[in-house]
């Protein structure tokens, strides 16, 4: 390596750094304003992946590391998404056995408060 | 060989085949970085398989599941304000992010004080971390009635679910404010310095504590806005 570690000015830290208070500031308010379905599920996804893209990236230097290393780290995550497929159609099965079995919940909450 | 380590590195989809067929190192970092680096690898597999089994047992539970919005909301004297200790905890974990990424730097210019105080103050910050998440958790466990195999509000299995993904990351973060403060520790007493100067373990713990604000990032999302 030319340098030794990782060395960035500091203004990309703290641009960063504002980055994710704004980010998480927006994320808050998805369930302070009370919205709800896709709209709700849409945003609270892109804010996430935001998020989590910048941590990555810039917190933990991975946007300056070699290709090899990126590909090494980054990569085999994706195959969690055939297990979330594979478990999406478990629940929806086991979901579908339920009601077919056991019929309609009759759960009725109690008073959180009493 | 010699040959091959004294030319210089190629970039792109050529540089990863040379990389992993120089037959000695794939990964031109300090050893301990790639080490850390494919432990986080690991640990992302484990939180994923608490999230996915969160996911299958919300999706298959006919029972209503509690709305985390409501469960965590917290009543300073007046109306209850939706989920605003988790709030508080996200931000506190970024603050701790941003100090973290300030040590890194800072030790690589080999600002020994400056380095020390912003790790004390990361460490800090992940104790109140926990120290918040402990009041959560007895708020839940002693008011709402709240146990891994049943609760008043809902699905059973809102409980198990929650001790496991926000314990298990728990832990992370009380280990990983011990790492810091030993670290930060052998930074003030000179311990690195006398060591050639390096501070490529600011960076690796770094990595570990960016690490655990990154899985809260996804528990956030998953877990309590979902």
């Amino acid at each position: 390596m030319a340098q030794e570690g990782q060395q960035h000015p500091l203004g990309v830290y703290f641009w960063i750094w504002g980055l994710l208070f704004v980010i998480s500031f927006l994320s808050y308010m998805v369930d302070y304003m009370n919205l709800q379905g896709y709209l709700r599920w849409t945003l609270i996804l892109i804010f996430m992946f935001l998020k989590a893209g910048f941590i990555i990236a810039i917190f933990m230097h991975m946007k300056w590391e070699r290709l090899a290393l990126q590909l090494a780290i980054l990569l085999p995550p994706i195959f969690i998404c055939v297990l979330i497929w594979l478990m999406a159609i478990e629940g929806d099965y086991t979901w579908l056995t339920r009601i077919e079995f056991f019929g309609e919940s009759t759960f009725v909450p109690e008073s959180p408060h009493h | 060989m010699s040959e091959a380590s004294s030319t210089a590195l190629q970039s792109g989809v050529k540089g990863v085949v040379n990389d992993f067929s120089s037959d000695m190192q794939s990964f031109h970092v300090p050893w301990g970085k790639a080490m850390m680096w494919i432990f986080l690898l690991s640990d992302t597999f484990i939180f994923s398989c608490f999230l996915v089994s969160y996911m299958t047992v919300r999706m298959s539970t006919t029972d209503p599941w509690p709305y985390p919005s409501e469960v965590f909301a917290l009543s300073f004297g007046g109306e209850p304000i939706p989920l605003i200790l988790i709030a508080i905890m996200t931000f506190i974990l970024i603050t701790s992010s941003g100090t973290m990424a300030m040590a890194v730097n800072m030790g690589y210019r080999k600002d020994k004080k400056k380095t020390f105080w912003l790790m004390a103050a990361t460490a800090l910050l992940g104790a109140s971390f926990v120290g918040m998440q402990v009041f959560e958790w007895s708020k839940l466990i002693l008011e709402e009635g709240v146990r891994p195999w049943g609760n008043p509000m809902g699905a059973a299995q809102f409980g198990s679910s929650f001790f496991m993904i926000t314990g298990f990351h728990g832990l992370h973060v009380s280990a990983g404010v011990i790492y810091l403060m030993v670290v930060a520790n052998r930074v003030r007493t000179g311990f690195y310095e006398r060591r050639g100067n390096n501070y490529e373990i600011v960076e690796i713990a770094g990595l570990y504590w960016h690490f655990v604000d990154l899985v809260w990032v996804f528990i956030f999302a998953f877990f309590y806005l979902w």
